[in-house]
């Protein structure tokens, strides 16, 4: 199935939570905000959250700006 | 202001003001705290992350500069082309604030989501707020960023706009509820120095928040300027990142920024059309 992945499709074999969608993407979920379906998801909900077929997910980190 | 016995401020992350650093601790000046939210800060230098060129040179500019904030933005994270190297291994958290920024966003409803993200990301409800008019000269477009800092503060975040060097704007980001307002001194990463000495003055005078001037410093002496027209603090990054040594340039803006404060808080004379005389004009060799 796709999902919306920072504004890219993305292949996922199923529909899963937050917590393995970072696992999958090597990404360590202390350092990122996540939005699913345009709605934050607090970390503690990263657990439950699940992602689902053509879901929109943005993950956003810190960069250098000033 | 600031005249009277001397203050140990509480500072964040560090015990000492800029006087302490300064090694002035004689005469009747002493400076307040700089105060921003209810938080005291140690440096009145606010200073970015962005365009180093390597995350190291950062790490060593941002100690050489005395600040204990810094500014970072809320992007993606690059999904096909992971680098391990993440910006916060090189921030000290343990001496530095963290600042998220809306930098890129050009509505209230873009910059309010932004705002949002990076207290996720982050560890505090504090954010720089910028709502963009215009790609050329990056100016703050008015309506838009009082609207979102309208909206922020409701939901309970610390707004820090970085705004036009208007006062009327600024007088209405306070009444809406800015922690601090942040007029440019010149359009972003331009170096042009303070292109309206007058406007930043008048903004002090008007405010009842700290005046932060955020853009267009270029060099020590801007940033001196600043601090001489009565800003509380001065936020920049290019000024630093951009310079041939950043390390060095980190370390000019702190001691600028320090030296514009205290000479704000000397008085300095009046200005004059013609000279007077330092020297006694009495006592001359060979005058009958």
């Amino acid at each position: 199935m796709e999902i919306i992945l920072n504004g890219e499709p993305y292949q996922v074999d199923q529909p899963l939570s937050i917590v393995a969608l970072l696992e999958r993407l090597d990404i360590d979920a202390r350092r990122v905000a996540v939005e699913h379906n345009l709605t934050i998801i607090k970390r503690h909900r990263f657990p439950d959250v699940i992602v689902d077929e053509g879901d929109k997910v943005e993950i956003v980190n810190f960069v250098g700006g000033g | 202001m600031g005249v009277g016995p001397a203050v140990a401020p509480k500072a964040f992350g560090a015990s000492a003001g800029a006087f302490a650093e300064a090694g002035i601790g004689v005469g009747r000046l002493s400076d307040t705290p700089f105060v921003i939210a209810g938080r005291t800060f140690s440096s009145r230098l606010i200073i970015g992350t962005g365009k180093y060129s390597s995350h190291a040179i950062m790490g060593r500019a941002h100690e050489a500069s005395g600040a204990d904030m810094v500014t970072v933005a809320v992007r993606r994270v690059n999904i096909s082309d992971r680098s391990r190297e993440s910006l916060l291994d090189y921030i000290d958290s343990s001496r530095m604030f963290i600042l998220p920024n809306t930098a890129g966003c050009y509505t209230a409803d873009e910059a309010i989501r932004t705002a949002r993200l990076g207290r996720e990301a982050g560890l505090s409800n504090w954010v720089k707020l910028e709502v963009i008019g215009d790609e050329r000269t990056l100016f703050p477009d008015n309506e838009a960023l009082i609207e979102a800092t309208q909206v922020l503060v409701r939901e309970g975040f610390v707004v820090l706009p970085y705004t036009n060097d208007d006062p009327i704007a600024c007088r209405k980001l306070e009444q809406a509820g800015a922690a601090a307002v942040m007029p440019l001194g010149a359009p972003i990463g331009s170096g042009l120095g303070i292109q309206n000495p007058n406007n930043i003055r008048i903004i002090r005078e008007f405010a009842h928040v700290p005046v932060i001037v955020d853009a267009g410093v270029g060099t020590a002496s801007d940033a001196a300027i600043a601090m001489e027209l009565g800003a509380d603090g001065v936020l920049m990054n290019t000024a630093i990142a951009g310079a041939e040594d950043p390390v060095a340039m980190a370390t000019a803006m702190k001691h600028a920024v320090i030296a514009g404060r205290l000479a704000y808080l000397s008085g300095r004379i009046p200005r004059k059309m013609y000279a007077t005389a330092s020297s006694p004009v009495e006592g001359m060799v060979g005058r009958s």
